[in-house]
């Protein structure tokens, strides 16, 4: 057993979290949330049905350079033109791209790689009826819905989430990608997780009151370190479930890492004090895309009844075994 | 990411799973726990099974006497034992998991000779003299003074929350022997035979009705300067080698225990119809998830601990925060479970509820772990 990252994990998350810094940093996502408000897509509703948005949102260029590095196809067998890679890397690829928050239908993309023509190679944008509800994200801009017939029509909603344009229409999920989808979520969320942290510790070192750093004061110390923590449970949970596949560890993922990045975005929140409430520090971003991500493939409740039924047949199980022991002994 | 074991650890967990089938039915019944001195035989006796079979020591060097394990194969052997319902290490613990490893690690020859093959033996019980009723959090603070006359210390003070002190041989001091050093660099590290005179044990009552440790009362004790572990006034240095070790594998047990108790409690919520409350029902899935991921956060750090040469990290610390709290919220749903059975002192559930609300204290309190996480890993300012 040896648990930790191999060189090659370690150099393929380098590599994207390079390629990522390169060509969605700071000024490319803030000029995504400038570009969303004025396709009208995220604040005014006032696109009309069955009209496609300019895709203002998801940058096409950037979709397909993540398509030729192996973004979309990681999974894809060699033979069928993919990287031939596990669950296991495309965690760490996924979990880079929830640090960076960048947008776009990137695990329903992914899932439709080898399905859906265009997807493995970023030509397509492919969404999924992944938000159990009414609303379906990015269907203005996608071109397939995975497992759907053409393009369903939907009406635009104003989303909370300014880099997740919503569409109220209706679809359901195809069965088989569930669990694979929850799981790249659940790393999209450990990223975002980890990021709040860096952000949080970042400003308490540079912001002073009372003439001194503020992450010098336990208060606010204690905020950062309660982060990590969650963080690095869920980070651990995530690579687990990656690696054994196992339904019931890939919602104790989801679970832990939802409320890892949800939480973890509350508290940079605090700790920025009222910069935290502004439109212009990131940590909204953050906060807003957890929201969404947490809605999507396993919804907490869902998670946990998940997980006691799995407990409550092993437990089932266990009393079997020890009656089938007694009657024997 | 491999969570795989390799046929050689698989051999090492089915050896020491058949040994366990064997030797537990033969063990004596379990002594009560207000029977200090039967839990003292009881305990070196399965540590004694433990020498004899070649299990004692594992994680310890070969050079001081141990088997000189991998991480890993401790872990297997950690769970393997609780799987099995063996005895817990009890009396043990000092000697196995700070003194020893303490005097492996800084003892001169002499010393590893004279301290070490008891403790693997099953021989000698150690306790710790750590904590003053000043100094807990704040342990460098402490104030119990030994002052140098010919080839002795003479020690005076008291120490506080020491397990095992009644039933200890030796107790792993620390001291202060330069009063006018920074408070960190006037300590040093002691052997302490817990029969010198001037030793007063006095047992500390919990709020779960035992005594589970102690007050060590110290008058004018003298303690031969030859039981002095590492250099003069160098005791927190020597100290701080060893005490991450026990946020490092120290609970491996404990989490696999506590998911055999998770599913205790999904029978018993089954049996009495709550299982059927949905929002208890869900608080049971999330315990189940939460102590899985304990789970892999142990093999992480263990995977960690075996890359970096056995030397457990501040990752401990998150461990600890994470399970001492988790620990916390299992007998609390526990109690939920039993309802107001959960009141009665005869259901073992309420026991360990009351006994977990030292977790989030003993070995460095939650709001210590905070300080070190914050300051150690994050590198936050240290501040107040």
């Amino acid at each position: 057993m040896d648990f930790r990252l191999t060189e090659d994990q370690r150099d393929l998350r380098a590599g994207i979290r390079d390629l990522l810094a390169g060509r969605y940093g700071r000024e490319a996502l803030r000029e995504s949330v400038r570009a969303s408000e004025s396709s009208g897509v995220a604040s005014s509703g006032a696109v009309s049905s069955g009209v496609v948005s300019s895709g203002a949102v998801v940058d096409r260029r950037l979709w397909r350079e993540l398509g030729e590095a192996g973004f979309f196809s990681l999974r894809l067998p060699e033979s069928e033109g993919g990287v031939g890679l596990g669950l296991p890397e495309a965690v760490l690829v996924f979990e880079e791209a929830g640090r960076a928050l960048l947008p776009g239908p990137l695990v329903a993309t992914h899932l439709a790689a080898g399905a859906v023509p265009g997807a493995a190679s970023g030509s397509a944008v492919v969404t999924a009826f992944d938000l159990g509800g009414p609303l379906v994200a990015y269907l203005g801009e996608a071109d397939a819905v995975l497992g759907a017939e053409g393009l369903p029509a939907g009406e635009p909603v104003r989303s909370v989430d300014p880099l997740t344009p919503l569409w109220r229409s209706s679809g359901v999920l195809p069965s088989g990608y569930r669990e694979a989808g929850a799981l790249l979520t659940a790393a999209l969320q450990l990223g975002s997780a980890l990021r709040t942290v860096e952000l949080a510790v970042r400003y308490a070192g540079e912001r002073e009151q009372f003439g001194q750093p503020i992450g010098g004061f336990q208060a606010v110390k204690h905020l950062c370190a309660r982060m990590l923590v969650r963080a690095e449970v869920a980070r651990t949970a995530v690579y687990a479930a990656a690696v054994t596949g196992d339904a019931a560890e890939i919602a104790a993922a989801k679970l832990l890492a939802d409320e890892a990045a949800v939480r973890g975005a509350r508290d940079c929140l605090q700790v920025h004090g009222g910069m935290g409430f502004t439109w212009e520090a990131d940590v909204h971003l953050h906060l807003k895309r957890a929201w969404v991500r947490a809605e999507q493939w396993h919804t907490a409740p869902e998670a946990e009844e998940l997980l006691a039924a799995r407990l409550g047949a092993e437990a089932e199980e266990e009393a079997v075994a020890e009656a089938e022991a007694a009657a024997m002994g | 990411m491999d969570l795989a074991h390799t046929e050689e650890e698989q051999e090492f967990r089915a050896r020491l799973r058949a040994w366990l089938a064997k030797v537990l039915p033969e063990l004596p019944a379990r002594p009560s726990p207000d029977d200090w001195p039967g839990r003292r035989a009881y305990d070196l006796g399965w540590q004694r099974r433990l020498y004899d079979a070649g299990y004692a020591g594992l994680h310890w060097p070969v050079d001081a006497g141990g088997r000189g394990a991998t991480p890993t194969q401790h872990l297997i052997f950690l769970e393997e034992t609780e799987r099995a319902g063996a005895p817990y290490v009890g009396a043990n613990f000092v000697g196995l998991l700070h003194a020893g490893p303490t005097i492996a690690a800084e003892g001169t020859a002499e010393q590893r000779a004279r301290w070490l093959p008891p403790v693997l033996r099953g021989e000698e019980v150690w306790c710790q003299g750590f904590s003053e009723p000043g100094a807990g959090s704040d342990l460098a603070a402490l104030r119990t003074k030994a002052v140098r006359d010919g080839d002795a210390y003479v020690v005076t003070g008291s120490k506080i929350w020491t397990s095992h002190a009644e039933v200890a041989d030796w107790c792993e001091l620390l001291v202060r022997t330069d009063p006018a050093a920074p408070k960190h660099k006037g300590i040093s590290w002691l052997a302490m035979p817990m029969d010198a005179p001037g030793v007063t044990v006095r047992p500390l009552r919990t709020l779960a009705g035992s005594a589970e440790f102690a007050e060590v009362f110290l008058d004018e004790v003298r303690v031969p300067v030859a039981n002095r572990v590492g250099a003069e006034n160098d005791g927190w240095r020597v100290t701080m080698v060893t005490l991450s070790f026990e946020r490092g594998t120290a609970f491996v047990g404990e989490v696999v225990a506590c998911r055999r108790t998770l599913g205790a409690l999904a029978r018993a919520a089954k049996a009495n119809g709550r299982w059927d409350d949905p929002v208890l029902r869900r608080r049971l899935g999330r315990l189940y998830g939460e102590f899985g991921a304990l789970w892999r956060l142990t093999q992480w750090n263990v995977s960690e601990a075996q890359g970096s040469g056995g030397v457990p990290g501040v990752g401990g610390s998150v461990f600890k925060l994470a399970y001492s709290h988790a620990r916390q919220e299992l007998y609390d749903a526990a109690a939920e479970v039993l309802g107001a059975g959960a009141l009665s002192l005869e259901e073992e559930w309420t026991l360990e509820r009351l006994s977990s609300l030292s977790y989030t204290i003993a070995a460095g309190t939650s709001q210590i772990q905070r300080n070190i996480v914050a300051e150690r890993i994050l590198g936050l300012p240290k501040g107040r």
